[in-house]
Protein backbone atom coordinates (compact mmCIF):
# COMPACT_ATOMS: atom_id res chain seq x y z
CA UNK A 1 0.00 0.00 0.00
CA UNK A 2 2.77 2.34 -1.07
CA UNK A 3 -0.01 5.06 -2.79
CA UNK A 4 -1.45 5.32 0.93
CA UNK A 5 -0.24 9.04 1.77
CA UNK A 6 2.51 9.99 4.89
CA UNK A 7 0.31 12.40 5.76
CA UNK A 8 -3.34 13.27 4.84
CA UNK A 9 -5.09 16.24 6.58
CA UNK A 10 -8.50 16.78 5.44
CA UNK A 11 -10.24 19.67 6.71
CA UNK A 12 -8.76 20.51 10.05
CA UNK A 13 -9.82 22.78 11.96
CA UNK A 14 -8.21 23.43 15.43
CA UNK A 15 -9.08 26.39 17.97
CA UNK A 16 -8.40 27.60 21.18
CA UNK A 17 -11.79 28.68 22.81
CA UNK A 18 -13.55 31.02 20.43
CA UNK A 19 -10.18 31.39 18.39
CA UNK A 20 -9.69 29.22 15.54
CA UNK A 21 -6.14 28.70 14.96
CA UNK A 22 -6.69 27.03 11.60
CA UNK A 23 -9.28 26.89 9.62
CA UNK A 24 -10.21 24.10 7.24
CA UNK A 25 -6.78 22.63 6.28
CA UNK A 26 -6.49 20.00 3.82
CA UNK A 27 -2.47 18.62 2.95
CA UNK A 28 -1.41 15.77 1.71
CA UNK A 29 1.98 14.66 2.11
CA UNK A 30 3.87 11.76 0.10
CA UNK A 31 5.80 9.17 0.69
CA UNK A 32 9.63 10.25 0.61
CA UNK A 33 8.26 14.04 0.20
CA UNK A 34 9.67 17.18 1.46
CA UNK A 35 6.94 19.75 2.55
CA UNK A 36 8.11 23.31 3.55
CA UNK A 37 5.48 25.38 5.13
CA UNK A 38 5.72 28.79 4.87
CA UNK A 39 3.91 31.80 6.29
CA UNK A 40 4.14 34.65 8.80
CA UNK A 41 4.31 33.94 12.18
CA UNK A 42 0.49 33.48 13.53
CA UNK A 43 -0.46 32.01 10.66
CA UNK A 44 -1.00 28.61 12.26
CA UNK A 45 1.68 26.41 10.44
CA UNK A 46 3.57 25.40 13.93
CA UNK A 47 0.00 24.43 15.04
CA UNK A 48 -0.72 22.55 12.40
CA UNK A 49 2.80 20.99 12.89
CA UNK A 50 1.78 19.63 16.46
CA UNK A 51 -1.23 17.99 15.63
CA UNK A 52 0.45 15.92 13.25
CA UNK A 53 1.81 14.33 16.04
CA UNK A 54 -0.77 15.14 18.43
CA UNK A 55 0.64 17.43 20.85
CA UNK A 56 -2.38 19.57 19.98
CA UNK A 57 -5.59 18.06 19.27
CA UNK A 58 -7.98 18.93 16.52
CA UNK A 59 -11.18 19.94 16.67
CA UNK A 60 -12.57 19.11 13.18
CA UNK A 61 -11.68 17.15 10.12
CA UNK A 62 -9.34 14.25 9.92
CA UNK A 63 -5.79 13.61 10.21
CA UNK A 64 -4.19 10.26 9.05
CA UNK A 65 -0.31 9.53 9.15
CA UNK A 66 0.41 6.32 7.16
CA UNK A 67 -3.52 5.45 6.87
CA UNK A 68 -3.57 5.57 10.60
CA UNK A 69 -5.91 8.29 12.46
CA UNK A 70 -3.84 10.36 14.64
CA UNK A 71 -5.54 10.75 18.23
CA UNK A 72 -8.41 8.60 17.09
CA UNK A 73 -9.93 5.71 16.09
CA UNK A 74 -13.04 5.22 14.42
CA UNK A 75 -15.26 2.77 14.34
CA UNK A 76 -18.56 3.29 12.14
CA UNK A 77 -18.63 6.84 11.67
CA UNK A 78 -17.94 7.46 15.49
CA UNK A 79 -14.88 8.58 16.76
CA UNK A 80 -13.35 6.97 19.99
CA UNK A 81 -10.15 8.99 21.74
CA UNK A 82 -7.13 7.36 21.94
CA UNK A 83 -5.64 6.32 25.22
CA UNK A 84 -2.38 8.03 26.07
CA UNK A 85 -0.03 4.24 25.68
CA UNK A 86 -1.83 4.85 22.13
CA UNK A 87 -0.96 8.27 21.59
CA UNK A 88 2.59 7.56 22.20
CA UNK A 89 2.65 4.58 20.28
CA UNK A 90 1.99 6.91 17.19
CA UNK A 91 4.22 9.37 18.73
CA UNK A 92 7.48 7.36 18.78
CA UNK A 93 6.60 6.68 14.77
CA UNK A 94 6.71 10.58 14.37
CA UNK A 95 10.24 12.66 14.91
CA UNK A 96 10.18 16.47 15.68
CA UNK A 97 12.50 18.78 15.65
CA UNK A 98 12.00 22.18 17.78
CA UNK A 99 13.13 25.40 17.42
CA UNK A 100 14.73 25.70 20.68
CA UNK A 101 15.84 22.19 20.35
CA UNK A 102 14.86 20.82 23.70
CA UNK A 103 17.69 18.73 24.15
CA UNK A 104 17.56 16.95 28.08
CA UNK A 105 20.10 19.51 29.36
CA UNK A 106 20.50 16.53 32.60
CA UNK A 107 21.69 14.16 30.10
CA UNK A 108 24.97 13.66 27.88
CA UNK A 109 24.25 13.83 23.79
CA UNK A 110 24.70 10.21 23.84
CA UNK A 111 22.17 9.75 26.58
CA UNK A 112 19.81 12.37 25.03
CA UNK A 113 19.70 9.77 21.88
CA UNK A 114 19.60 6.45 23.46
CA UNK A 115 16.77 7.60 25.96
CA UNK A 116 13.91 7.21 24.19
CA UNK A 117 15.05 4.03 21.99
CA UNK A 118 15.91 1.87 25.05
CA UNK A 119 12.61 3.26 27.58
CA UNK A 120 10.13 3.60 24.56
CA UNK A 121 11.06 1.00 22.24
CA UNK A 122 12.70 -1.32 24.68
CA UNK A 123 15.74 -1.59 22.51
CA UNK A 124 19.14 -2.77 23.82
CA UNK A 125 21.18 -0.35 25.24
CA UNK A 126 24.34 -1.52 23.47
CA UNK A 127 22.30 -1.80 20.18
CA UNK A 128 20.63 1.48 20.74
CA UNK A 129 24.20 3.50 21.59
CA UNK A 130 25.33 1.50 18.58
CA UNK A 131 22.85 3.50 16.57
CA UNK A 132 23.45 6.69 17.98
CA UNK A 133 27.33 6.52 16.95
CA UNK A 134 25.87 6.07 13.53
CA UNK A 135 23.64 9.31 13.84
CA UNK A 136 26.25 11.17 15.04
CA UNK A 137 28.64 10.15 12.81
CA UNK A 138 26.13 11.01 10.14
CA UNK A 139 25.63 14.63 11.97
CA UNK A 140 29.02 15.17 11.82
CA UNK A 141 29.33 14.87 15.83
CA UNK A 142 30.61 12.11 17.12
CA UNK A 143 33.23 13.27 19.30
CA UNK A 144 30.66 15.01 21.33
CA UNK A 145 29.27 12.15 22.68
CA UNK A 146 29.96 12.20 25.91
CA UNK A 147 29.28 16.01 26.27
CA UNK A 148 26.65 17.72 28.20
CA UNK A 149 23.96 20.07 25.60
CA UNK A 150 25.46 23.17 27.49
CA UNK A 151 28.84 22.95 26.42
CA UNK A 152 27.91 22.84 22.65
CA UNK A 153 26.39 25.71 19.81
CA UNK A 154 23.19 26.14 18.94
CA UNK A 155 23.86 24.72 15.78
CA UNK A 156 25.34 21.77 17.40
CA UNK A 157 22.57 21.09 19.49
CA UNK A 158 19.64 21.36 16.87
CA UNK A 159 21.79 18.62 14.87
CA UNK A 160 21.85 16.25 18.01
CA UNK A 161 17.77 16.76 18.10
CA UNK A 162 17.78 16.10 14.80
CA UNK A 163 20.16 12.52 15.44
CA UNK A 164 17.67 11.97 18.41
CA UNK A 165 14.38 12.26 16.53
CA UNK A 166 16.09 9.78 14.61
CA UNK A 167 17.07 6.91 16.15
CA UNK A 168 13.57 6.08 16.98
CA UNK A 169 13.22 5.34 12.95
CA UNK A 170 10.26 7.56 12.31
CA UNK A 171 8.21 7.14 9.09
CA UNK A 172 8.00 11.06 9.26
CA UNK A 173 10.19 14.10 10.37
CA UNK A 174 8.44 17.32 11.34
CA UNK A 175 10.65 20.42 11.71
CA UNK A 176 9.06 23.35 13.68
CA UNK A 177 11.56 26.18 12.73
CA UNK A 178 14.75 24.37 12.87
CA UNK A 179 16.95 27.19 12.63
CA UNK A 180 14.53 30.11 14.45
CA UNK A 181 16.80 30.20 17.14
CA UNK A 182 20.17 30.25 15.33
CA UNK A 183 22.87 32.71 14.24
CA UNK A 184 22.99 33.06 11.17
CA UNK A 185 26.52 31.50 10.48
CA UNK A 186 24.95 28.23 12.35
CA UNK A 187 22.02 28.29 9.84
CA UNK A 188 23.98 25.88 7.17
CA UNK A 189 25.23 23.23 9.06
CA UNK A 190 21.77 22.49 9.94
CA UNK A 191 20.21 22.76 6.90
CA UNK A 192 22.63 20.46 5.61
CA UNK A 193 21.57 17.69 7.51
CA UNK A 194 18.34 18.81 6.95
CA UNK A 195 19.13 18.30 3.06
CA UNK A 196 20.78 14.94 3.39
CA UNK A 197 17.97 13.79 5.29
CA UNK A 198 16.12 14.76 2.29
CA UNK A 199 18.55 12.99 -0.26
CA UNK A 200 18.00 9.75 2.08
CA UNK A 201 14.27 9.59 1.34
CA UNK A 202 12.76 10.90 4.59
CA UNK A 203 9.11 11.86 4.37
CA UNK A 204 9.32 15.30 5.71
CA UNK A 205 7.13 18.24 7.12
CA UNK A 206 9.54 21.65 7.31
CA UNK A 207 7.70 24.99 8.92
CA UNK A 208 10.57 27.34 8.02
CA UNK A 209 11.14 30.57 7.16
CA UNK A 210 14.51 29.26 4.53
CA UNK A 211 13.10 30.15 1.56
CA UNK A 212 16.30 29.40 -0.19
CA UNK A 213 15.46 25.38 1.60
CA UNK A 214 12.58 25.25 0.21
CA UNK A 215 13.17 26.01 -2.78
CA UNK A 216 16.16 23.99 -3.29
CA UNK A 217 15.26 20.83 -1.41
CA UNK A 218 11.26 21.25 -1.03
CA UNK A 219 9.12 19.24 -2.74
CA UNK A 220 5.82 21.08 -1.98
CA UNK A 221 4.99 23.99 -0.79
CA UNK A 222 2.51 25.36 1.38
CA UNK A 223 2.18 29.40 2.04
CA UNK A 224 -0.28 29.67 5.64
CA UNK A 225 -1.83 32.83 6.56
CA UNK A 226 -4.68 33.48 8.87
CA UNK A 227 -5.13 29.66 9.09
CA UNK A 228 -5.85 28.99 6.09
CA UNK A 229 -3.62 27.68 3.02
CA UNK A 230 -3.35 30.55 0.87
CA UNK A 231 -1.35 28.80 -1.84
CA UNK A 232 0.23 25.99 -2.56
CA UNK A 233 2.16 23.32 -5.40
CA UNK A 234 5.83 23.27 -6.74
CA UNK A 235 8.49 25.57 -4.73
CA UNK A 236 9.79 26.80 -7.72
CA UNK A 237 6.05 27.61 -8.93
CA UNK A 238 4.77 29.46 -6.02
CA UNK A 239 8.22 31.03 -5.14
CA UNK A 240 8.76 32.80 -8.49
CA UNK A 241 4.97 33.56 -9.27
CA UNK A 242 2.80 33.98 -6.78
CA UNK A 243 -0.77 34.12 -7.45
CA UNK A 244 -2.27 35.34 -4.69
CA UNK A 245 -1.36 39.07 -3.70
CA UNK A 246 -0.76 37.85 -0.09
CA UNK A 247 1.63 35.19 -0.86
CA UNK A 248 2.95 38.03 -2.92
CA UNK A 249 3.40 40.56 -0.39
CA UNK A 250 5.04 38.34 2.22
CA UNK A 251 7.81 37.24 -0.20
CA UNK A 252 8.80 40.24 -1.15
CA UNK A 253 9.46 40.51 2.83
CA UNK A 254 11.14 38.03 2.93
CA UNK A 255 13.03 37.64 0.25
CA UNK B 1 58.53 48.75 29.54
CA UNK B 2 55.31 49.99 28.06
CA UNK B 3 53.18 51.67 30.56
CA UNK B 4 49.98 49.81 29.23
CA UNK B 5 50.96 46.11 29.89
CA UNK B 6 52.96 46.83 33.56
CA UNK B 7 51.17 45.79 36.15
CA UNK B 8 49.62 48.37 38.09
CA UNK B 9 51.14 49.29 41.79
CA UNK B 10 48.96 51.82 43.51
CA UNK B 11 47.97 52.30 47.13
CA UNK B 12 45.09 50.44 48.48
CA UNK B 13 41.97 51.75 49.04
CA UNK B 14 41.56 52.72 52.53
CA UNK B 15 38.28 51.75 54.33
CA UNK B 16 38.82 53.47 58.27
CA UNK B 17 35.12 53.26 59.00
CA UNK B 18 35.14 49.43 58.45
CA UNK B 19 38.00 48.72 60.18
CA UNK B 20 36.48 50.48 63.13
CA UNK B 21 33.80 48.87 63.03
CA UNK B 22 35.35 45.09 62.99
CA UNK B 23 37.68 46.53 66.09
CA UNK B 24 34.24 47.31 67.86
CA UNK B 25 32.58 43.70 66.94
CA UNK B 26 35.49 42.00 67.54
CA UNK B 27 35.90 43.63 71.07
CA UNK B 28 32.31 42.93 71.68
CA UNK B 29 32.58 39.77 71.00
CA UNK B 30 36.06 39.14 72.86
CA UNK B 31 33.91 40.51 75.95
CA UNK B 32 31.01 38.70 75.89
CA UNK B 33 33.10 35.18 75.48
CA UNK B 34 35.13 36.22 78.54
CA UNK B 35 32.59 37.33 80.36
CA UNK B 36 30.24 33.68 79.49
CA UNK B 37 32.95 31.85 80.06
CA UNK B 38 33.62 33.26 83.64
CA UNK B 39 30.16 33.33 84.55
CA UNK B 40 28.69 30.80 86.92
CA UNK B 41 24.98 30.14 85.75
CA UNK B 42 26.24 28.28 82.47
CA UNK B 43 27.93 25.77 84.12
CA UNK B 44 30.59 24.49 82.17
CA UNK B 45 31.61 22.06 83.84
CA UNK B 46 28.10 20.63 83.76
CA UNK B 47 28.00 21.10 80.03
CA UNK B 48 31.88 19.18 79.36
CA UNK B 49 30.44 16.50 81.99
CA UNK B 50 26.84 15.77 79.97
CA UNK B 51 28.06 16.93 76.44
CA UNK B 52 28.97 13.34 75.76
CA UNK B 53 26.70 11.42 77.76
CA UNK B 54 25.47 8.60 76.31
CA UNK B 55 21.87 9.50 77.31
CA UNK B 56 22.06 12.38 74.78
CA UNK B 57 24.15 11.24 72.41
CA UNK B 58 21.49 8.72 71.84
CA UNK B 59 18.82 10.79 72.15
CA UNK B 60 20.67 12.56 69.13
CA UNK B 61 20.62 9.91 67.26
CA UNK B 62 17.15 9.37 68.04
CA UNK B 63 16.28 12.87 67.01
CA UNK B 64 18.25 12.46 64.23
CA UNK B 65 16.23 9.39 63.21
CA UNK B 66 12.50 11.04 63.10
CA UNK B 67 14.22 14.29 61.23
CA UNK B 68 15.12 11.33 58.13
CA UNK B 69 12.56 9.03 58.19
CA UNK B 70 9.68 11.79 58.32
CA UNK B 71 11.60 13.79 55.66
CA UNK B 72 11.97 10.77 53.34
CA UNK B 73 8.22 10.09 53.71
CA UNK B 74 7.07 13.83 53.92
CA UNK B 75 9.46 13.92 50.11
CA UNK B 76 7.76 11.22 48.95
CA UNK B 77 4.23 12.36 49.75
CA UNK B 78 5.03 15.77 48.90
CA UNK B 79 5.87 14.44 45.32
CA UNK B 80 2.35 12.77 44.91
CA UNK B 81 0.96 15.53 46.50
CA UNK B 82 2.04 17.75 43.66
CA UNK B 83 1.96 15.23 41.14
CA UNK B 84 -1.76 15.36 41.99
CA UNK B 85 -2.07 18.87 41.91
CA UNK B 86 -0.80 19.40 38.89
CA UNK B 87 -2.76 16.44 37.12
CA UNK B 88 -5.90 16.95 34.92
CA UNK B 89 -7.98 14.88 37.22
CA UNK B 90 -10.22 17.63 39.07
CA UNK B 91 -10.67 14.96 42.22
CA UNK B 92 -6.86 14.47 42.19
CA UNK B 93 -6.56 18.33 42.05
CA UNK B 94 -9.25 18.94 44.91
CA UNK B 95 -7.47 15.85 47.29
CA UNK B 96 -4.38 18.15 47.19
CA UNK B 97 -5.41 21.33 47.46
CA UNK B 98 -7.16 20.55 50.79
CA UNK B 99 -4.71 18.55 52.18
CA UNK B 100 -2.83 21.52 51.80
CA UNK B 101 -5.75 24.01 53.02
CA UNK B 102 -5.46 21.45 56.51
CA UNK B 103 -1.90 20.85 57.11
CA UNK B 104 -0.51 23.87 56.37
CA UNK B 105 -3.62 26.03 58.35
CA UNK B 106 -2.82 24.54 61.20
CA UNK B 107 -0.10 25.01 63.72
CA UNK B 108 2.43 21.81 63.67
CA UNK B 109 1.99 21.41 67.60
CA UNK B 110 -1.43 21.42 67.45
CA UNK B 111 -1.31 18.78 64.84
CA UNK B 112 1.19 16.81 67.04
CA UNK B 113 -1.52 16.62 70.17
CA UNK B 114 -4.16 15.49 67.69
CA UNK B 115 -1.64 12.78 66.71
CA UNK B 116 -1.54 11.60 70.35
CA UNK B 117 -4.90 12.06 70.93
CA UNK B 118 -5.64 9.38 68.16
CA UNK B 119 -5.85 6.48 70.43
CA UNK B 120 -8.39 7.91 72.02
CA UNK B 121 -10.37 8.89 69.67
CA UNK B 122 -10.61 5.99 67.82
CA UNK B 123 -10.20 3.48 70.57
CA UNK B 124 -11.25 0.61 67.51
CA UNK B 125 -12.68 0.72 64.32
CA UNK B 126 -14.96 -1.69 62.84
CA UNK B 127 -15.19 -3.44 59.11
CA UNK B 128 -18.50 -3.88 58.14
CA UNK B 129 -21.34 -2.57 55.92
CA UNK B 130 -22.63 0.77 57.33
CA UNK B 131 -26.49 1.08 59.44
CA UNK B 132 -26.61 -2.82 59.79
CA UNK B 133 -25.20 -5.12 62.18
CA UNK B 134 -22.47 -6.89 59.98
CA UNK B 135 -19.44 -6.48 61.08
CA UNK B 136 -16.18 -8.14 59.23
CA UNK B 137 -13.36 -7.16 61.89
CA UNK B 138 -12.62 -4.72 64.82
CA UNK B 139 -9.16 -3.28 65.38
CA UNK B 140 -7.59 -0.69 67.73
CA UNK B 141 -5.43 0.77 64.99
CA UNK B 142 -3.15 2.89 67.15
CA UNK B 143 -2.81 0.92 69.82
CA UNK B 144 -0.17 -1.19 68.05
CA UNK B 145 1.78 1.52 67.15
CA UNK B 146 5.40 2.78 68.55
CA UNK B 147 4.87 6.59 69.45
CA UNK B 148 8.24 7.10 67.43
CA UNK B 149 6.79 5.92 64.09
CA UNK B 150 3.22 8.24 65.61
CA UNK B 151 6.09 10.83 65.98
CA UNK B 152 6.86 10.22 62.22
CA UNK B 153 3.60 10.53 60.75
CA UNK B 154 3.00 13.28 62.62
CA UNK B 155 5.88 15.20 61.61
CA UNK B 156 6.00 14.07 57.68
CA UNK B 157 1.68 14.89 57.30
CA UNK B 158 2.56 18.45 57.98
CA UNK B 159 5.73 18.80 56.72
CA UNK B 160 4.42 16.75 53.28
CA UNK B 161 1.85 19.88 52.77
CA UNK B 162 5.09 22.08 52.37
CA UNK B 163 7.11 19.68 50.48
CA UNK B 164 4.51 19.72 48.20
CA UNK B 165 4.43 23.28 47.19
CA UNK B 166 8.38 23.37 46.77
CA UNK B 167 8.25 20.19 44.74
CA UNK B 168 5.40 21.63 42.80
CA UNK B 169 7.12 24.74 42.22
CA UNK B 170 10.66 22.79 41.24
CA UNK B 171 8.08 21.01 38.10
CA UNK B 172 6.78 24.08 37.26
CA UNK B 173 10.60 25.88 36.35
CA UNK B 174 11.33 23.02 33.80
CA UNK B 175 10.21 24.41 30.38
CA UNK B 176 6.97 23.20 28.54
CA UNK B 177 9.49 21.99 25.11
CA UNK B 178 11.33 19.16 27.77
CA UNK B 179 7.84 17.72 28.40
CA UNK B 180 6.95 18.24 24.81
CA UNK B 181 10.06 16.71 23.35
CA UNK B 182 9.89 13.86 25.70
CA UNK B 183 6.17 13.26 24.12
CA UNK B 184 7.25 13.60 21.12
CA UNK B 185 9.66 10.85 21.42
CA UNK B 186 6.79 8.44 22.59
CA UNK B 187 7.87 8.66 25.74
CA UNK B 188 4.73 7.88 28.21
CA UNK B 189 3.46 10.63 31.30
CA UNK B 190 5.53 8.47 33.73
CA UNK B 191 8.55 8.42 31.62
CA UNK B 192 8.36 12.01 31.12
CA UNK B 193 7.86 12.54 34.64
CA UNK B 194 10.48 10.29 36.58
CA UNK B 195 13.18 10.67 33.89
CA UNK B 196 12.92 14.14 32.39
CA UNK B 197 11.09 16.77 34.56
CA UNK B 198 11.54 15.59 37.76
CA UNK B 199 15.36 15.10 37.52
CA UNK B 200 15.78 18.45 36.15
CA UNK B 201 13.34 19.69 38.92
CA UNK B 202 15.73 18.58 41.58
CA UNK B 203 17.84 21.71 40.65
CA UNK B 204 15.38 23.95 42.53
CA UNK B 205 13.97 21.65 44.91
CA UNK B 206 17.34 20.71 46.67
CA UNK B 207 18.53 23.92 48.33
CA UNK B 208 14.13 24.20 49.52
CA UNK B 209 14.31 21.21 51.02
CA UNK B 210 17.69 21.29 52.38
CA UNK B 211 16.02 24.13 54.55
CA UNK B 212 13.42 22.12 55.53
CA UNK B 213 15.61 19.20 56.59
CA UNK B 214 17.51 21.40 58.76
CA UNK B 215 13.68 22.94 60.07
CA UNK B 216 12.66 19.51 60.63
CA UNK B 217 15.74 18.62 62.43
CA UNK B 218 14.49 21.35 64.94
CA UNK B 219 10.66 20.54 64.96
CA UNK B 220 11.40 17.28 66.22
CA UNK B 221 11.59 18.51 69.29
CA UNK B 222 8.05 19.75 69.40
CA UNK B 223 7.39 15.91 69.33
CA UNK B 224 6.54 15.74 73.29
CA UNK B 225 3.01 17.11 71.99
CA UNK B 226 2.44 13.85 71.35
CA UNK B 227 3.85 11.72 74.23
CA UNK B 228 7.28 10.70 71.84
CA UNK B 229 10.03 12.00 75.02
CA UNK B 230 13.23 9.93 73.77
CA UNK B 231 14.72 12.48 71.71
CA UNK B 232 17.19 15.25 72.03
CA UNK B 233 15.41 18.29 73.32
CA UNK B 234 12.76 15.91 75.56
CA UNK B 235 16.11 13.97 76.91
CA UNK B 236 17.69 16.95 78.19
CA UNK B 237 14.93 18.47 79.63
CA UNK B 238 14.19 15.23 81.73
CA UNK B 239 18.14 15.34 82.73
CA UNK B 240 17.96 18.95 83.77
CA UNK B 241 15.04 18.44 85.81
CA UNK B 242 17.24 15.69 87.74
CA UNK B 243 19.74 17.36 88.38
CA UNK B 244 18.54 20.86 89.10
CA UNK B 245 19.96 22.49 86.18
CA UNK B 246 18.30 24.04 82.89
CA UNK B 247 21.18 26.29 81.34
CA UNK B 248 23.80 23.88 81.10
CA UNK B 249 21.59 21.01 79.39
CA UNK B 250 20.62 23.50 77.26
CA UNK B 251 23.67 24.12 75.97
CA UNK B 252 24.47 20.70 75.98
CA UNK B 253 21.57 20.80 73.46
CA UNK B 254 22.09 23.39 71.19
CA UNK B 255 26.01 22.46 71.07
CA UNK B 256 24.57 19.05 69.16
CA UNK B 257 21.68 20.53 67.26
CA UNK B 258 24.02 22.65 65.85
CA UNK B 259 26.34 19.40 65.15
CA UNK B 260 23.65 17.82 63.23
CA UNK B 261 22.91 20.55 60.92
CA UNK B 262 26.56 21.43 60.14
CA UNK B 263 26.98 17.57 59.07
CA UNK B 264 23.14 17.97 56.84
CA UNK B 265 24.45 21.00 55.50
CA UNK B 266 27.47 19.51 53.66
CA UNK B 267 25.11 16.24 52.68
CA UNK B 268 23.06 19.43 50.81
CA UNK B 269 26.00 20.94 48.99
CA UNK B 270 27.20 17.39 47.48
CA UNK B 271 23.26 16.45 46.32
CA UNK B 272 23.10 20.48 44.70
CA UNK B 273 26.29 19.60 43.04
CA UNK B 274 25.10 16.36 41.56
CA UNK B 275 21.98 17.50 40.80
CA UNK B 276 23.72 20.80 39.17
CA UNK B 277 25.25 18.43 36.07
CA UNK B 278 24.79 19.86 32.52
CA UNK B 279 22.98 23.04 33.67
CA UNK B 280 26.33 25.07 34.92
CA UNK B 281 28.48 24.23 32.47
CA UNK B 282 32.10 23.22 34.23
CA UNK B 283 34.03 24.80 31.56
CA UNK B 284 33.44 25.82 27.80
CA UNK B 285 34.91 22.90 25.80
CA UNK B 286 37.19 24.02 22.73
CA UNK B 287 35.94 24.93 19.63
CA UNK B 288 37.10 22.75 17.47
CA UNK B 289 38.20 25.12 13.89
CA UNK B 290 37.90 22.28 11.73
CA UNK B 291 34.07 20.73 12.24
CA UNK B 292 31.99 19.38 9.45
CA UNK B 293 33.96 20.97 6.96
CA UNK B 294 31.01 23.09 6.15
CA UNK B 295 31.15 26.33 8.40
CA UNK B 296 33.43 26.81 11.37
CA UNK B 297 31.32 27.33 14.04
CA UNK B 298 31.72 29.55 17.25
CA UNK B 299 30.55 27.38 20.40
CA UNK B 300 28.20 30.34 22.22
CA UNK B 301 29.34 28.26 25.50
CA UNK B 302 29.36 30.66 28.28
CA UNK B 303 32.60 30.58 30.13
CA UNK B 304 31.97 29.64 33.31
CA UNK B 305 32.59 27.91 36.69
CA UNK B 306 36.11 25.50 36.95
CA UNK B 307 37.63 23.03 34.94
CA UNK B 308 38.21 19.03 34.66
CA UNK B 309 34.67 17.60 34.45
CA UNK B 310 34.48 18.08 30.69
CA UNK B 311 37.16 15.55 28.63
CA UNK B 312 39.13 17.51 25.78
CA UNK B 313 37.45 17.19 22.43
CA UNK B 314 38.81 15.15 20.28
CA UNK B 315 39.99 16.91 16.70
CA UNK B 316 38.33 15.54 14.22
CA UNK B 317 39.47 16.20 10.67
CA UNK B 318 37.39 15.43 7.59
Amino acid sequence: MTDVPMVHADHIVKSYGTHEVLKDISVTVKRGEVACLIGPSGSGKSTFLRCINHLEAINGGRLSVDGDLIGYRQRGDKLYEMSPSEVSKQRADIGMVFQSFNLFPHMTVLENIIEAPTRVKGIKKADAVATAYELLERVGLAHKAKVYPAHLSGGQQQRIAIARALAMSPKLMLFDEPTSALDPELVGEVLDVMKGLAESGMTMIVVTHEIGFAREVGDSLFFMDGGVIVESGDPRDVLNNPKHQRTQSFLSKVL
Amino acid sequence: MDPATEPIKAVKLRHPIRTALAVVILLLVVLFVWDAATREAYQWPLVGQYLLDRRISQAALITLALTIFAMVLAIVMGLLLAVMRLSDNPVLKAVSWAYLWLFRGTPVYVQLVFWGLLGTIYRSVSVGVPFTDIEFFTVSPFEAIDLFWLAVLGLAFNEAAYMAEIVRGGILSVPRGQDEAARALGMSWRQTMLRIVVPQSMRVIIPPTGNEVISMLKTTSLVTALGFSLELYARTRAISAQIYATVPLLIVASIWYLLVTSILMVGQHYLEKYYGRGVAPQRAPETDPVETGSVATVAGTPETGDSNTVPPPKREHQ
